[in-house]
């Protein structure tokens, strides 16, 4: 069986899914931060397979950059995380709800 | 000597100022902000009788320290007394046979008023020329014989003050008053123009309101003051308007230029003239105390005796009789204005009189006999008679004077008392002034060869010779009312007497023991006053050749009026004396009628009479409630409903014009409102109201969730792209 697009694309697609049904349904605030890890590298494996798939390099480049980026993320994601833990001494986003209209 | 008549009113100014000053120095440093009220005489006997009999002379046996008072005197009488010495230099200087020639003298200090040239050369001759009005002093036979009598009794008076305010802690101020007095009496007569002669004339109103006021602590003393400026305000406007008039016609003020004038081309002024004239009269009856204006006279007895003496009786009042007799010339050529002076001038002579029977305040009897004297003054100016008025203001001046001083030293004896009902007796005790008083009485009644006499005749003569071509009975009418009157003055006058002087004494044991004589200083200018009451009738004998000296002496003023012959009059010799005949009976039935009932009859006669006519016992005792008349219609009716009725006018009338104008702004602003409320607000609120109800809406998106938001992004992606994918 011969490893396509498609195959890189399906796995992508869960993993985006995962993520995305993560963020949305989890209550805690550190597995929503993986959960969004998760989504962020399912867009780097689409990137790539584009990449390879159509021979440019432009997409690597921007996983690259996804990546960097993704490091700033984790960082100002966990100082968010302590803040609020400080805070509400918890970390159920549940509780997070002063902006409700 | 002629050429120093401009210091004979500068003596009595500087006698003003000398004593203004030196009063005013001795009560600042003294601090008696409250030196008069603190204690003179006349508080204590006030406080014992009625109120509304004015008492004014003090003599408390403790002494005041009054501080200067030998200064005051010798400068209040001594100015009086130079000024008296060069007014009778001047006249001799000319001499009196120059003056009834036409001698006159004037001297021009500087020209007061320059009114530039004359645009309004008219139809009018003469009226030519520069307006100006000079500060001019003239001396001629009229102005002569009122300097005379007025520097002359004027210095009798100061000299009498002396002894009767001696004991006035406000004794500098009373003489710097009467001296001020005098400076202004005397501008008034050696005044050369109209204007000068209104600066005489409001200067004496002057001074009478502050004399008058003397005992400005006191209620009564401070209201007749100011009576007595008000009404004279009431003629002075007049009299103004008179001086317009005079201006208006001739573009000049100066008497000698306007008589001129007037005597020259009658036919260019008869017209105005008699308008000008009832307005000069106006004044003169606001001065002169006539009919309708009379009223401050016996009001004005509130002030000392001597300035009754002087200002109310011999002199100041006397200037109306003076301006008439001035402007004889306007008078003639106004025979309607004359008709109308002598009428006023005979009644008021009747009218005070009448009053005068009744009245029981030494003071004002003698007051209302003055209203009464000067009717008869007017009454002669009236018949073209102006020589005789002026005799009869010259010897009124002296008996007057002298009675009124008289009244003075009767009441100085009585220790303020006033009310003849409670004198008698007083002939012995005070001889003096008794004799003095009795020979005045006799003059004023018209006993013959007295002074009186001779200038009240001289005056009914020439009413009864008098023609008036408008209404040919009114001068047998007038005829009667005088003679009529001088059986009245004779009555009253000598129930004066005999009230006071005659029968037993009817005051109080401590008044009796206290009468005293009072000091030479007032007694000597009784005297003499009473010689001159005596004497002064002679130099206007009639009937005998040359008799009436006076009469020639004054002819000079009486200029030739162009195209009015001169009446003549010389009645036979019969006629004249018939005429005295009867003034002497009907003086002597009112001298015995007085005596009879009040003397030999002690007043029943008199009760019974007033117990059978009670209304007109009470409206002559009331004097006629004249002025509980001017009171109701001039002061309530014209002043405070008058007030009311304006006040309505400004509430209704005036006030219509903001009230409407705040009615439409009201009204706009009620439209403003109400668009605004309901227009503008809506607007606003409706957009707010509507916002409310998206908000309401909306607000259930805002859940505060971010997973919340996340679904519906992702949801949201996911539309797009389903809608892209299925669209495309």
């Amino acid at each position: 069986m011969t490893i396509t697009i498609n195959h890189y694309l399906i796995v992508s697609f869960l993993l985006f899914s995962i993520g995305f049904l993560g963020v949305l349904v989890r209550r805690n605030f550190l597995t929503i931060l993986m959960s969004i890890e998760l989504m962020l590298n399912a867009v780097n494996l689409n990137l790539i397979a584009f990449s390879r798939r159509l021979s440019d390099l432009t997409g690597q480049v921007f996983s690259v950059f996804v990546i960097t980026i993704a490091a700033g993320e984790a960082a100002i994601g966990l100082a968010l995380t302590i803040s609020f833990f400080r805070q509400r001494k918890t970390l159920n986003v549940e509780e997070a709800r002063t902006m409700k209209g | 000597m002629r050429d120093l008549i401009w210091a004979i009113p500068l003596f009595p100014l500087l006698g003003f100022v000398i004593n203004g000053l030196v009063y005013l120095a001795t009560h600042r440093t003294k601090g008696h902000a409250h030196a008069h009220g603190s204690g003179y005489g006349t508080d204590a006997h006030t406080a014992a009788t009625a109120p509304d009999t004015a008492h004014d002379t003090g003599h408390d046996p403790g002494h005041h320290d009054i501080p200067l008072k030998g200064l005051h005197t010798a400068v209040g009488v001594g100015s009086v007394a130079i000024a008296c010495i060069l007014a009778f230099g001047a006249i001799f200087d000319i001499g009196l046979k120059a003056f009834a020639e036409g001698a006159s003298h004037s001297i021009t200090l500087w020209r007061w008023i320059p009114l530039g040239v004359n645009q309004a050369v008219g139809q009018i001759p003469g009226h030519v020329g520069e307006w100006f009005v000079d500060v001019t002093l003239r001396i001629d036979s009229l102005s002569a014989l009122m300097l005379a009598f007025v520097t002359f009794v004027g210095f009798l008076i100061h000299l009498y003050s002396a002894g009767y305010m001696g004991h006035e802690v406000g004794y500098g101020r009373f003489y710097a008053y009467l001296n001020l007095f005098m400076f202004a009496m005397l501008v008034l007569v050696l005044g050369g123009n109209f204007l000068m002669l209104f600066v005489g004339w409001e200067g004496v109103g002057l001074c009478s309101y502050l004399l008058i006021g003397y005992y400005y602590e006191k209620n009564y003393a401070a209201d007749a003051g100011k009576k007595a400026f008000v009404v004279n305000r009431i003629g002075d406007f007049g009299f103004i308007l008179g001086i317009f008039g005079v201006f208006a016609l001739f573009g000049s003020l100066d008497f000698q230029k306007v008589f001129g004038m007037a005597a020259a081309h009658p036919e260019a002024y008869t017209p105005y003239l008699t308008l000008v004239c009832l307005l000069l009269f106006v004044g003169a009856c606001g001065k002169s105390a006539q009919f309708p204006l009379y009223v401050w006279l016996p009001d004005a007895m509130a002030g000392p005796t001597p300035v009754s003496a002087l200002i109310h009786a011999a002199t100041m009042v006397t200037a109306g009789v003076y301006m008439v007799a001035r402007c004889n010339v306007f008078f003639r050529l106004a025979p309607n204005a004359m008709i109308i002076v002598a009428v006023i001038g005979a009644f008021t002579a009747l009218f005070a009189a009448s009053i005068g029977v009744a009245q029981n305040d030494i003071k004002k009897v003698l007051a209302y006999s003055t209203v009464s004297q000067l009717g008869y003054m007017f009454l002669a100016c009236g018949v073209g008679a102006f020589a005789e008025g002026m005799f009869h203001v010259t010897t009124h001046a002296f008996f007057k004077a002298c009675l009124f001083l008289g009244a003075g030293s009767v009441i100085h004896a009585m220790g303020g008392e006033q009310d003849i009902r409670r004198m008698g007796g007083l002939a012995k005790k005070i001889p003096k002034t008794y004799w003095t008083f009795f020979i005045a009485t006799l003059t004023i009644s018209g006993v013959p060869f007295l002074a009186a006499f001779f200038s009240k005749d001289a005056i009914k003569a020439a009413v009864f010779h008098a023609e008036f071509h408008a209404i040919p009975w009114l001068p047998r009418v007038l005829y009667a009312v005088a003679l009529f009157t001088a059986g009245l003055t004779a009555f009253y006058m000598f129930r004066l007497l005999t009230l006071t002087f005659w029968g037993p004494f009817r005051g109080t044991k401590h008044q009796e023991e206290h009468v005293h004589e009072s000091p030479s200083t007032m007694t000597v200018p009784l005297m003499v006053l009473a010689f001159l009451s005596i004497v002064s009738g002679y130099v206007g004998v009639p009937i005998i050749e040359h008799g009436d000296r006076i009469g020639e002496f004054l002819q000079p003023i009486r200029l030739p009026i162009a195209g009015l012959p001169e009446q003549v009059h010389h009645a036979p010799l019969s006629v004249e004396l018939a005429l005295m005949a009867a003034a002497v009976a009907v003086a002597s039935i009112g001298i015995y009628l007085a005596w009879s009932w009040y003397h030999r009859g002690e007043g029943r006669v008199p009760a019974r009479l007033a117990a059978e006519w009670p209304g007109v016992y009470r409206a002559v005792t009331n004097k006629y409630f004249v002025d509980e008349a001017y009171d109701r219609v001039f002061v309530q009716g014209l002043a405070l409903g008058g007030g009311t009725f304006l006040w309505e006018v400004d509430a209704t009338v005036v006030d219509l014009i903001p009230n409407g104008a705040a009615a439409v702004t009201k009204g706009l602003s009620w439209i403003a409102a109400f668009f605004d409320q309901y227009v503008v607000d809506g607007i606003v609120n409706g957009i707010a109201d509507l916002l409310q109800a998206l908000y309401q809406l909306f607000r259930r998106a805002q859940t505060g969730r971010v997973q919340n938001y996340a679904l519906v992004m992702g949801g949201g992606l996911f539309c797009l792209v389903a809608v892209y994918l299925l669209f495309r």
